[in-house]
């Protein structure tokens, strides 16, 4: 994991002081609310429905068990004893007081972790893959290239005032786990014939009221002309994004007015003032950089376990766990666990201050004391023995975090909704819980097997409802909340926006309308086909036939 | 009463006067100061004319206007200003970034109009070396708010080397 040194410790406690004394200033009156509100925005503070809101930085999903460990004590100390996973590897407290949210900056920086940039109209923070660096099937390493757009993103001067805010993802893995290809920027590793690593830079990708893939901006870029070709593409974007209207002013809307051809010459224009300038990558800062990253101490293990196998025998709880929760790791006698914060009853991402320290334990214990945050809103112990699995199963079960939904239909993502947020049009949790209880039975989900369900409470679409294979949006209808639904979204590599089924529907009526479409696609499937495939194979129309037949 | 400070912090005499965007060149002419700061428009469609008054003319800019609209006059401009109608407007940032960066001007780059204390470190990092101060703004508190960071991590026009080509330094 990255560790500050003294330059990274200096700017945080500057930055502390800074919004200390803006916070006064805002409590004593001297600064106006529509002064402050863009300033508390940029370190992470929502006015919500019922508290402010702090959301706190997981740096690209990183997380160690010092730092969960001071999550849990600010969730117990200065909220309601729970936080919020969400679906930019963020975490949120929903009940902060705003005069304490100093101090709490002030114990987060005591671990390293800030609210910097996680709201507000400025660069956010940078999510990537949750199995960087243990996959398998890797390119390369995300993690030290986040670490490098997360230091020039940082308090950059010219970009804290972007018409809108501002999402990258990069992406080093054959499958991709961090929707790169719907933010802002998205960067795929990438090894060019000499073996050099680069990206493949898209732009112009976003969810929100107008979802929008995507698009390849440059298909190699080497590495050392990262920050600068960045930096281009920012300052076109800064200046000619539009500022007339919210709702059309992230860069997705002036690629597609401009056209991606003539917005590419524009960067590559504006690029050429600071190529090879100071800014670009030197093999010693990347190599900094690597040296946060690398493995740890793995012993040399066989890739099988008989107390492991036997319990896979005998215990069918234990296997189901194995077969959806724990992945193949890049080491022999290794696994990547995920720990899936979706039991039925809880809201989805939701942890509490016990289970955090619970699960900080866990990863002292099973995996080198860190974790990681997925845009699925779950967590991962991403170096587990093989053996130390049964004993890892037993604990998790306790604490009810063995339930064994990963990437299945109840691995619901979702935001939280009118239940909290002010924005929100209509509640998430329940329509996720009332989902969840219906198809509460194991064998049933076996059954169904890979799909996403994503549930957005609004158009701002936190929950990415639009790159579900079934995608929930709640909608407000004269006062009442009804829920649109959309079919064959993806947010891998095959990235899709989903495509909206027809009339919305009542909140009751969801669990009937999702029950519908999957017996749709479980008499249409052919053998081993996932959902997404059938859906792509026969179209919408026999979804739509099903669903809206059964209101006449 | 506005005030002007430079990127010290020390308080500066402001000796030029501002016309407003829609000024004519009549009113320009009739004014009596030496130093006029012009916007964008009369520059472009009077500068023989604002020239030949024999005062010494500065343009300024309004958030939408780049600064490759007055690249070719940078030499005979001592006061490039460019304006930021509300702070959360970004773009200036940019301009001022690009009047160092693609024309290399080392003039004098001006904030105006809704300059507050919480952006002024941005600013002089960006490039602009006045700062002519919203009248809320206690002037203290603007000096203390230069130095908001003793830092930062990118290249910018006050600091070109990256914290990451300095950091290596022992």
């Amino acid at each position: 994991m990255y560790r500050y040194d003294n330059y990274d410790r200096q700017m945080l406690q500057d930055r502390i002081a800074q919004f200390r004394d803006q916070t006064r200033r805002f409590l004593c009156g001297e600064l106006e609310s529509t002064q402050f509100l863009p300033l508390r925005l940029q370190n992470g503070l929502y006015i919500q429905r019922l508290a402010p809101m702090l959301r706190v930085a997981i740096p690209y999903g990183c997380l160690s068990s010092r730092q969960l460990r001071k999550l849990a004590h600010i969730a117990r100390h200065y909220d309601k004893g729970y936080a919020h996973f969400s679906t930019r590897q963020n975490i949120q407290f929903n009940w902060p007081q705003l005069a304490e949210v100093p101090d709490i900056l002030a114990e987060l920086a005591e671990v390293e972790m800030h609210a910097i940039q996680t709201s507000g109209n400025c660069i956010r923070n940078t999510t990537t893959d949750q199995f960087a660096g243990v996959s398998p099937v890797e390119i390369e390493d995300s993690r030290p290239w986040c670490e490098i757009i997360r230091q020039w993103s940082t308090f950059h001067p010219e970009f804290a005032h972007l018409p809108r805010k501002f999402k990258i993802a990069v992406c080093g893995t054959e499958h991709d786990q961090a929707a790169t290809q719907v933010h802002d920027i998205g960067l795929y590793i990438h090894k060019n014939d000499q073996g050099e690593t680069g990206f493949q830079v898209l732009v112009g990708g976003g969810l929100g009221r107008t979802p929008v893939i995507g698009q390849v901006i440059r298909d190699f870029l080497p590495w050392q002309h990262l920050l600068t070709y960045l930096d281009a593409i920012l300052r076109i974007y800064n200046q000619e994004g539009r500022r007339d209207n919210k709702y059309k002013a992230r860069i997705k809307i002036l690629v597609k007015e401009t056209g991606i051809a003539v917005f590419r010459d524009k960067v590559e224009a504006e690029w050429l003032f600071s190529k090879d300038g100071p800014a670009t990558l030197t093999r010693e800062e990347v190599d900094r950089c690597k040296k946060f990253f690398t493995d740890p101490a793995y012993e040399n293990l066989d890739d099988q376990d008989a107390a492991a196998a036997n319990q896979l025998d005998t215990d069918v709880l234990f296997a189901n766990w194995m077969e959806r929760n724990v992945k193949t790791h890049k080491r022999a006698g290794y696994r990547i666990v995920t720990l899936c914060l979706k039991a039925t009853g809880s809201a989805p991402g939701d942890l509490s201050a016990e289970q955090m320290d619970f699960v900080a334990d866990l990863s002292d214990r099973f995996s080198f004391n860190e974790l990681r945050v997925t845009h699925e809103q779950n967590l991962v112990l991403t170096d587990v023995r093989l053996k130390d699995l049964p004993e890892l199963f037993r604990a998790l079960k306790s604490e009810s975090l063995a339930t064994p939904y990963t990437g299945l239909l109840n691995d619901i993502i979702s935001c939280p909704g009118g239940d909290y947020c002010s924005l929100a049009n209509a509640k998430s949790i329940p329509i996720a819980e009332a989902i969840q209880r219906r198809f509460d039975d194991f064998d049933r989900l076996k059954n169904i097997g890979d799909i996403t369900l994503n549930i957005s409470g609004c158009m701002n679409a936190c929950g990415h409802h639009h790159v579900g294979n079934i995608g929930i949006l709640g909608v407000d209808k004269k006062g009442e909340e009804f829920y649109q639904v959309a079919l064959g979204g993806s947010s891998d590599r095959d990235a899709a926006i989903g495509k909206i089924l027809g009339p919305s529907f009542a909140q009751d009526e969801i669990p009937d309308v999702i029950e519908t479409i999957i017996n749709v696609y479980l008499n249409q499937r052919e053998p081993g086909e996932k959902f997404l495939t059938t859906y792509n194979r026969i179209g919408i129309d026999p979804f739509k036939e099903r669903v809206y037949a059964k209101a006449d | 009463m506005p005030r002007l400070i430079d990127t010290s912090g020390t308080e500066l005499v402001n000796e030029w006067v501002k016309l407003e965007k829609d000024s004519d060149l009549v009113t320009a002419l009739a004014c009596t100061a030496d130093k006029l700061l012009v916007p964008l428009e009369l520059w472009q469609n009077h500068e023989e004319d604002l020239r030949k008054s024999g005062k010494e003319i500065g343009v300024w800019l309004d958030s939408d206007q780049q600064a490759a609209a007055i690249a070719a006059d940078l030499e005979r401009l001592k006061l490039v200003a460019l304006n930021f109608p509300g702070f959360t407007d970004g773009r200036s940032y940019s301009t001022a970034n690009n009047l160092r960066r693609h024309y290399h001007y080392t003039g004098e780059i001006r904030a105006i109009g809704d300059v507050l204390r919480d952006q002024l470190f941005y600013m002089r990092r960006c490039g602009f070396s006045t700062f002519d101060l919203k009248d809320t703004v206690k002037l203290e508190e603007a000096r203390t708010a230069l130095g908001d960071f003793k830092d930062s991590y990118q290249s910018t026009i006050e600091q070109p080397a990256p914290l990451f080509r300095r950091r290596l330094q022992p």
